[in-house]
């Protein structure tokens, strides 16, 4: 046993896990976003993928990474702006706007991979983003390597966090957002734009989400595929739920997610361990159930998270 | 100028008849745009798409083939969504539904007529209880439903997965498919020398049951009363936790048997690929029915020719088959906009005043 564990837990094993939590703390900070203003984004698996294509096909075409993290920006935007179309400006049922979005949005990445580059033998491939060393800090023995040699959007993602837990909870705009989410008609009478918080909000959270599916198609992995999103998107969700609508403990809560995809992957590898690899690709679902049950009657969900808000209605 | 949108006092029963249609037709405008970007004659490709489905017997069948899971998952939506039972797990139902007919139809030493009313049975109670499961976590915990019943769905996949990768897995072959059912399990075949199996009966049988449930009986009645409000439903004395852990029951079995009619009438045995998402368009065919029961049968057909369709087309023209996943979400979309207008209206005013 001991030996296994000395297998498992190196360096590398942490430095993967950092790697796999990175697009699920964007994509899952983005839902926060949405969340804590009011509106169920469930077009984040949709919005994931999309980007993945428009991201990794415009770092093909201009040889620039950058432009590709630009271009799955601008997709995320677009589809957070059509997300506050359907669910603010028309008030119609966040559940079936966001499921709707999805299916557009993975529909329009699978058809225009192929208008573009067409069935080809091997899939395109870019030269995908390189680790960056931050001089000193990578020399520390374990940290280093672990935290201080990765991909910058890495680095972006760490900094995601406490910069979120500052946003809603030290700025104005935060206030509003959370005030938004919770009680939209207190927001209203004091002035604050429900509707413009709202829009802003789902632009913030599709632009979060797209860099999150840009990092697998252009640091994490080289290409596009079909699966490259697989299920991500929806394991954000319950994330969010399982972090309490919190950004410190969403962003434990992508960690500790991590830590078992990159467990799995270890022990599929090393196959000590006669237990299907299925299983651990269930639990972090199985255990988001059983927490959002136990923990339902204190949970703190935003209390206007699914009502469309109309000045007129009370 | 500004747009508002404003309450109708009854909506038409007009308008619940067109709006579809209005809804379909904006979406392959649009989608046609597509079309010419992939650089193909939009007028060509579409009827390809719809004429390689309808143009001979043989293809006609083939539709209905594919059309008869989509009715029952679209039922499975219906019912629950009338309830506001947000179930977005028929996909799961189905996988278990198809896992549950497996598990009987390999069975030896059950007497052979037994097979096939086992089957049926089995997968609908899997995919029914598979489905109480998030409605008790609703009621009991106040548990989002929409978010369980979309986790359930990567549950039971991942189970199915480890099944085929494991007890189930083809010793020879070593691919992840299950072992075949028996001979005696297979759904009849109703239509000579086609693949027009039982499960389209039984799927019409079940529209129609849908709908005699739906219109005529207290429970349709509960359903649609706590759907519409759950207070008033309560006042009325309808218990609102049995009439919704019903209505999962109901929806869940109802996928639950898509599951089985794929799994007996078409590929006897379950693999990794059985359900393309049958699940999800169940929820994009039940809107475009506005979640009417019998509705639910020419709004299944036109998503089954669309799927089917888009294949022939992709061959002709070139255009990629997810053309049909491109017009599923339209669909949905342009759907849900058209029904905004079935209790508002749009008003526009040109100048500002207020």
């Amino acid at each position: 046993m001991d030996e296994i564990l000395a297998q498992v837990f190196q360096v590398g094993f942490f430095a993967a896990m950092i790697r796999i939590a990175t697009p699920l703390l964007f994509a899952t900070i983005g839902e926060l976003y949405a969340e804590r203003s009011g509106v169920l984004n469930l077009g984040i698996e949709g919005i994931m993928l999309l980007s993945a294509m428009t991201g990794f096909s415009a770092a093909y075409f201009s040889g620039s990474l950058w432009l590709g993290v630009c271009a799955a920006l601008l997709t995320g935007v677009l589809a957070g702006a059509l997300m506050g179309l359907l669910t603010v400006t028309f008030g119609l049922s966040q559940h079936v706007s966001g499921l709707g979005l999805t299916l557009l949005a993975s529909g329009l990445a699978f058809f225009f991979y192929r208008v573009i580059f067409g069935q080809q033998s091997t899939p395109p491939n870019i030269v995908a983003f390189k680790p960056v060393a931050i001089p000193l800090l990578s020399d520390i023995p374990l940290i280093g390597p672990v935290l201080f040699n990765q991909y910058a959007l890495v680095y972006w993602a760490l900094l995601l966090v406490p910069l979120t837990a500052f946003i809603l909870y030290r700025t104005p705009w935060g206030l509003h957002l959370r005030t938004v989410g919770e009680s939209p008609h207190a927001a209203d009478s004091a002035g604050v734009s429900v509707a413009k918080i709202r829009y802003q909000a789902l632009m913030v959270s599709g632009a979060l989400m797209s860099v999150g599916g840009a990092f697998l198609s252009m640091a994490q992995f080289n290409a596009f595929t079909f699966g490259v999103i697989s299920g991500r998107g929806w394991i954000c969700i319950a994330l969010v739920v399982f972090g309490q609508w919190k950004p410190w403990r969403s962003a434990m809560a992508a960690f500790l997610f991590a830590f078992i995809d990159a467990l799995q992957l270890r022990l599929q590898a090393s196959a000590v361990i006669d237990v299907p690899y299925q299983v651990f690709l269930m639990m972090p679902y199985v255990l988001t159930i059983v927490t959002m049950a136990l923990l339902s009657r204190n949970a703190r969900v935003p209390a206007a998270l699914l009502t469309p808000f109309r000045k007129e209605e009370r | 100028m500004r747009l508002r949108l404003e309450q109708r006092e009854k909506s038409s029963p007009w308008l619940n008849l067109t709006l579809p249609l209005i809804a379909i037709a904006a979406t392959l405008v649009l989608c046609g745009g597509l079309i010419a970007l992939a650089g193909a004659n939009v007028i060509e490709a579409y009827t390809v798409l719809f004429a390689s489905t309808l143009d001979s017997k043989f293809n006609i069948v083939e539709t209905i083939v594919k059309a008869t899971p989509l009715v029952l998952t679209g039922l499975a939506v219906a019912v629950a969504f009338r309830a506001k039972f947000w179930n977005i797990g028929a996909e799961g139902q189905f996988l278990l539904g198809a896992m549950a007919a497996v598990f009987v139809g390999t069975q030896e030493g059950l007497p052979t007529w037994s097979l096939v009313p086992l089957m049926i049975l089995c997968g609908i109670l899997a995919g029914g209880l598979w489905a109480v499961l998030p409605a008790i976590l609703k009621t009991r915990f106040k548990v989002d439903d929409v978010v369980t019943t979309l986790l359930l769905n990567f549950i039971v996949f991942y189970a199915m997965m480890a099944l085929l990768d494991g007890p189930w897995k083809d010793p020879l072959s070593g691919y992840p498919d299950s072992p075949d059912i028996l001979m005696d399990a297979e759904f009849p075949i109703l239509l000579r020398a086609t693949r027009l199996h039982l499960g389209a009966l039984l799927a019409a049988v079940a529209a129609v049951f849908v709908w005699w449930l739906m219109r005529f009986t207290t429970l349709g009645f509960a359903i649609r009363a706590v759907g519409e409000s759950p207070r008033a439903a309560n006042y009325a004395g309808h218990n609102i936790t049995k009439v919704i852990i019903l209505t999962a029951l109901i929806s869940g079995g109802l996928a639950g048997l898509a599951g089985v009619g794929e799994a007996a009438g078409l590929h006897f045995q379950v693999m990794a690929g059985i359900s393309t998402g049958y699940g999800y368009t169940g929820i994009v065919i039940a809107m475009l029915a506005r979640l009417n029961p019998l509705g639910v049968v020419p709004s299944a057909i036109f998503f089954a020719i669309i799927l089917t369709g888009a294949e022939a087309m992709s061959r002709s023209t070139g255009v990629p088959v997810f053309l049909a996943d491109v017009i599923q979400g339209t669909a949905l979309m342009t759907m849900l906009i058209a029904l905004l207008f079935t209790s508002y209206r749009l008003r526009v005013s040109l100048t500002r005043h207020g």
